[in-house]
C-alpha cells in the first residue's frame, strides 16, 4: 500500500498516526469552572462553545430519563432541581466514604450508603454516582467542545490540571475520568505550574516564583523554583473558603441594607439571588470605572443603588488582606522573603480587581503579571505543555532532553537509547549480550548527542559491570536501563539478568552544556548526516563480519577434523580475505568478504551440526528419544 | 565510497505541476518544497513533506521541470535516487516517493526503514 502525501506548512507535518492519535488539548478542570484550550505552533486558543462561551460551568446535571446536561444548561437547573445537580465535584475527586462523612452535613449533595472503607458516591435520584464519573462527564463536554471547534478533528489526548496539593488518590481518580472520557492523560501538571508555563517562564531566569490565585470559591498561594526550565512547587497554601463569592456577598448585603432603608425589606431567597447578580455585575464593571449605578428590581419594586470603586474596595479589603495574609505566611514557612520572588502571576477571576492588583503588587514589590485573562490562564499553560509533548517544540526546553543518549557498543557506535526530545520523564531500557566466548565484563560507556561514531560525541560516564557468568557470545543478557527523572538527572543502570548483578551511575546531562553549544551540536549532525551514516554502516558491518569470522575460527579449532585440506584451504583463504577487508577495505568490500566467508563454510556449518546432533542422540534408547521427542507410537 | 553524484532525486511532470499550482496556491513568497525524514513512525522513518520559506543553505537544491525541491541534509542518504510522483485516484491526490533504499514499509504505509 502506498501512502499518499501531502504538503505541509513548515512544521506542520503530521506524524505517521497522527491523526488517528487525534490532537491533545489542555484542561483546566475547576472546581467552579473548567476551561479547554488547544496550542498549535506556541500560539494557544481557548476553545469556546458555540454561543462564545470560555467557561463551562463545573457543574452536571442528572435527568429523570437518564440524560445528562453539563455547564450552563446544568446551573441553570440548580435552581429548580437541585437533588439532581452536582457542583464542586472536584473537592471529592480521590476521597473515600470514611474521609468525607465528616463533611455530610456541609457538602451540597447527598452520599449514597456506602460500606466502610468503600468508594464514595453520591445519591442523585435513584442513581449512586461516583465523582469520577462526575468529573468524566464535565471532561467529555469538554472534548466534544474541543472537536466541534477543531471543525470535527478528534481530540484523543490532554494535559490537565491539578491543584498543586491534590495527593496521588485525588490524581489517580482525575486519570480515571479522563480515561472514561476517552482522553488519554499526557501528564498532569499542577495548576500553578501551567499558569507559570503560560507565561513562559520556563524561558525566564531561574528562580522562585509566586502564584496567587484567586478564584470564585477558593485561594490558593503557590510558591515554585524554577530550575532549567523545569518548575517544583515548594510551598502551597490557601483558603478553601474564601473567593470572588465573598466580595459579591458582602456587596449584596450592603444592596440590601440600602434598600430596607428605601423601605423594601422583604428578603426572600429570590431576592438575595437578585441581589448577589447585581452584586457580581457592580464588582466587574468597578474594575474598569470608577463609579456606578445598579436597579435591584424585586417583585415589581425597584431600587436603585449606586457604588464607586472607593467604596467597593471598603468592603472587599478584609477579605483580599486575609489573602495576603496566607501569602505571607507561605512565604515566612518557606524561610523566604516576598524580595526573594522573581515574579508573580495572577490566576483567577476575581484578581481582575485593582484593588489585588495592588495589594500582590505591594506585597511582593512588584507588579504582577497579568497579561493572560486570569481566567483562562491555567489552561492555556495545559495547552502550551500538551503540545510540546507531543508535537515537540524547539522553542520550549522544557522537560525534553535536549539531546540524545546513548550507549558506546562494538566498533566505536554510538546506539542512541532516548532520542532527543523525548519528553521527562522517561525510563527506557535496551537488551545488550556480550560479544566473546567467556566475557566477564562489559564496559558502559554513556554519550550525548546526534553523531553516530562516538569520538564525535560527549562523553557523560563510563562505568564497568563485572560479574556476568561466563558463557557463549550472545548468551549473556544484559539490561541497560536510562532513566532521566523530572529534573533532567539521568541514572544509567545496567543489570546482568541471570545472576542480578546491577551496577548504576547518575549523571546530569545538561549540565555545562549552553544552548549555542546545543546548537553547534545539532549543526555538526546535520553538517555530518552523511558521511556519519556511511562511517557507522561501516563501522557495523565490520563488526559483524569480525564476530562471524571469530565464530567461524572457534569452529575450525573445535572440529577442523571435518574438512579436507582442500576446503580447509578455502575457509582460510574466505577468513584472511575478510581479515583484509576489514582493515582496509571499504563497506561494500566487507560485506562482500563476509559473503564469501558465509558461502564458503557453509557445508562446514551443516557438517557441524550433524555431528552435534549425532552427538547428543548417541547412547539414547529409542524408546526414550521418542517420549522426548513427543513422538506417537 | 565517494562517487559522482547525479541529483539525488528525480521528479516526474506530473509531481513538479502540482508542486507549482500548490506553491502558487499558498499566496506566500515560498522558496520551493522540502523533502525530509524524520525517525518517527512505526516502520523506522517517515517522509516530511513542507513549503520552504527560505534556503538553510546546508539544504540540497534540486531543480526540475521549472520547480524547486529542497533536501535536507539529513534526509539525503535515506532518499538517494527516489523518484518523486503525483498520482490521484478515485478518493485524493497526493505525492508518492519510489524509494530504491526502501526495505519495507509498515502496514499503513505511513512509514519506512532502508
Amino acid at each position: 500500500m502506498s501512502n499518499l502525501l501531502q504538503i505541509h506548512e513548515p512544521g506542520m507535518t503530521p506524524a505517521p498516526h497522527e491523526q488517528e492519535a487525534g490532537a491533545a488539548v489542555g484542561i483546566d478542570l475547576g472546581t467552579t469552572n473548567s476551561v479547554v484550550a488547544i496550542a498549535l505552533d506556541g500560539a494557544a486558543e481557548v476553545l469556546t462553545d458555540a454561543a462564545g462561551h470560555t467557561l463551562l460551568p463545573s457543574v452536571v446535571a442528572y435527568g429523570e430519563d437518564g440524560g445528562v446536561e453539563v455547564g450552563h444548561a446544568a446551573r441553570a437547573a440548580l435552581a429548580s432541581r437541585p437533588d439532581q445537580v452536582i457542583s464542586s465535584v472536584k473537592r471529592l475527586m480521590g476521597r473515600g466514604a470514611d474521609e468525607v462523612k465528616r463533611l455530610a452535613g456541609t457538602l451540597p449533595h447527598a452520599l449514597a450508603p456506602a460500606s466502610a472503607g468503600g468508594m464514595l458516591r453520591l445519591q442523585v435520584g435513584a442513581r449512586a454516582i461516583s465523582p469520577v464519573e462526575v468529573s468524566a462527564e464535565i471532561l467529555t463536554a469538554l472534548r466534544q467542545r474541543a472537536e466541534a471547534a477543531l471543525q470535527g478533528r478528534a481530540v484523543s489526548r490532554a494535559v490537565i490540571t491539578v491543584p498543586a496539593y491534590f495527593d496521588d488518590a485525588a490524581r489517580t481518580a482525575t486519570k480515571d475520568a479522563a480515561r472514561l472520557a476517552g482522553l488519554e492523560v499526557l501528564r498532569l501538571v499542577n495548576e500553578p505550574t501551567a499558569a507559570a508555563l503560560a507565561y513562559g517562564l520556563d524561558h525566564g531566569a531561574e528562580g522562585l516564583y509566586a502564584v496567587y490565585d484567586l478564584g470564585g470559591g477558593t485561594f490558593d498561594v503557590s510558591l515554585l523554583t524554577m530550575e532549567k526550565g523545569v518548575f517544583q512547587v515548594l510551598a502551597t497554601g490557601g483558603d478553601a473558603a474564601l473567593g470572588g463569592d465573598d466580595i459579591d456577598h458582602a456587596v449584596a448585603e450592603r444592596f440590601l441594607a440600602e434598600r430596607a432603608l428605601q423601605g423594601e425589606s422583604a428578603v426572600s431567597s429570590g431576592a438575595a439571588k437578585q441581589a448577589l447578580l447585581a452584586a457580581r455585575a457592580a464588582k466587574e464593571y468597578l474594575s474598569d470605572h470608577e463609579t456606578g449605578d445598579w436597579t435591584l428590581e424585586i417583585d415589581g419594586r425597584a431600587s436603585r443603588h449606586s457604588l464607586s470603586r472607593a467604596q467597593l474596595e471598603e468592603l472587599a479589603r478584609p477579605l483580599v488582606g486575609r489573602s495576603l495574609a496566607i501569602c505571607r505566611a507561605v512565604i515566612d514557612e518557606a524561610g523566604l522573603t516576598p524580595e526573594a520572588i522573581r515574579g508573580v502571576v495572577l490566576v483567577g477571576g476575581s484578581t481582575r480587581m485593582p484593588l489585588v492588583r495592588a495589594g500582590v503588587a505591594a506585597l511582593f514589590g512588584r507588579p504582577p503579571l497579568s497579561d493572560i485573562n486570569p481566567d483562562e490562564v491555567v489552561a492555556v499553560g495545559a495547552a502550551r505543555q500538551a503540545e510540546a509533548l507531543t508535537v515537540g517544540s524547539d522553542t520550549l526546553l522544557l522537560d525534553v532532553t535536549p539531546l540524545s543518549l546513548g550507549l558506546e557498543t562494538m566498533g566505536g557506535i554510538v546506539e542512541k537509547v532516548i532520542p532527543r526530545n523525548t519528553p521527562i520523564p522517561v525510563a527506557l531500557a535496551q537488551e545488550f549480550t556480550t560479544y566473546q566466548d567467556g566475557q566477564t565484563a562489559m564496559a558502559i560507556h554513556v554519550l550525548q548527542g546526534e553523531r553516530e561514531m562516538v569520538d564525535q560525541c560527549r562523553s557523560l560516564a563510563r562505568f564497568e559491570l563485572r560479574g556476568i557468568p561466563p558463557m557463549t557470545a550472545g548468551a549473556a543478557r544484559i539490561r541497560v536501563g536510562f532513566c532521566v527523572d523530572a529534573d533532567g538527572l539521568l541514572t544509567v543502570s545496567a543489570q546482568e539478568t541471570t545472576t542480578g548483578t546491577l551496577q548504576q551511575v547518575a549523571v546530569k546531562p545538561s549540565y555545562g552544556l549552553s544552548e549555542e553549544e546545543m546548537a553547534a551540536i545539532l549543526q555538526a549532525s546535520m553538517l555530518h548526516a552523511r558521511e556519519d551514516m556511511e562511517t557507522r554502516l561501516h563501522a557495523e558491518a565490520v563488526v559483524e563480519a569480525r564476530r562471524a569470522a571469530l565464530a567461524v575460527r572457534a569452529a575450525l579449532a573445535a572440529d577442523g577434523d571435518l574438512l579436507s585440506p582442500s576446503e580447509r584451504r578455502t575457509i582460510d583463504q574466505a577468513l584472511a580475505g575478510l581479515d583484509e577487508a576489514c582493515a582496509t577495505g571499504g563497506r561494500e568490500a566487507v560485506s562482500d568478504a563476509a559473503q564469501a566467508l558465509d558461502a564458503a563454510s557453509q557445508s562446514f556449518a551443516e557438517r557441524r551440526m550433524d555431528r552435534g546432533i549425532r552427538q547428543a542422540l548417541a547412547g539414547q534408547a529409542v524408546e526414550r528419544l521418542s517420549g522426548a521427542l513427543g513422538l506417537a507410537e | 565510497m565517494s562517487q559522482e553524484r547525479p541529483a539525488p532525486i528525480t521528479v516526474t511532470e506530473a509531481a513538479a505541476r502540482q508542486i507549482a499550482a500548490l506553491l502558487e496556491r499558498r499566496g506566500k513568497p515560498s522558496a520551493g518544497i522540502r523533502i525530509g525524514v524524520r525517525s518517527k513512525g512505526c516502520s523506522g522513518l517517515s517522509y516530511s513533506l513542507e513549503y520552504a520559506d527560505e534556503l538553510s543553505g546546508l539544504d540540497e537544491v534540486v531543480q526540475q521541470h521549472g520547480v524547486t525541491v529542497l533536501i535536507d541534509p539529513k534526509a539525503g542518504m535515506f532518499i538517494f535516487g527516489t523518484e518523486m510522483d503525483y498520482v490521484e485516484d478515485k478518493l485524493q491526490g497526493g505525492f508518492v516517493f519510489r524509494n530504491p533504499n526502501e526495505k519495507g514499509r509498515c502496514g499503513c504505509g505511513e512509514s519506512f526503514h532502508v
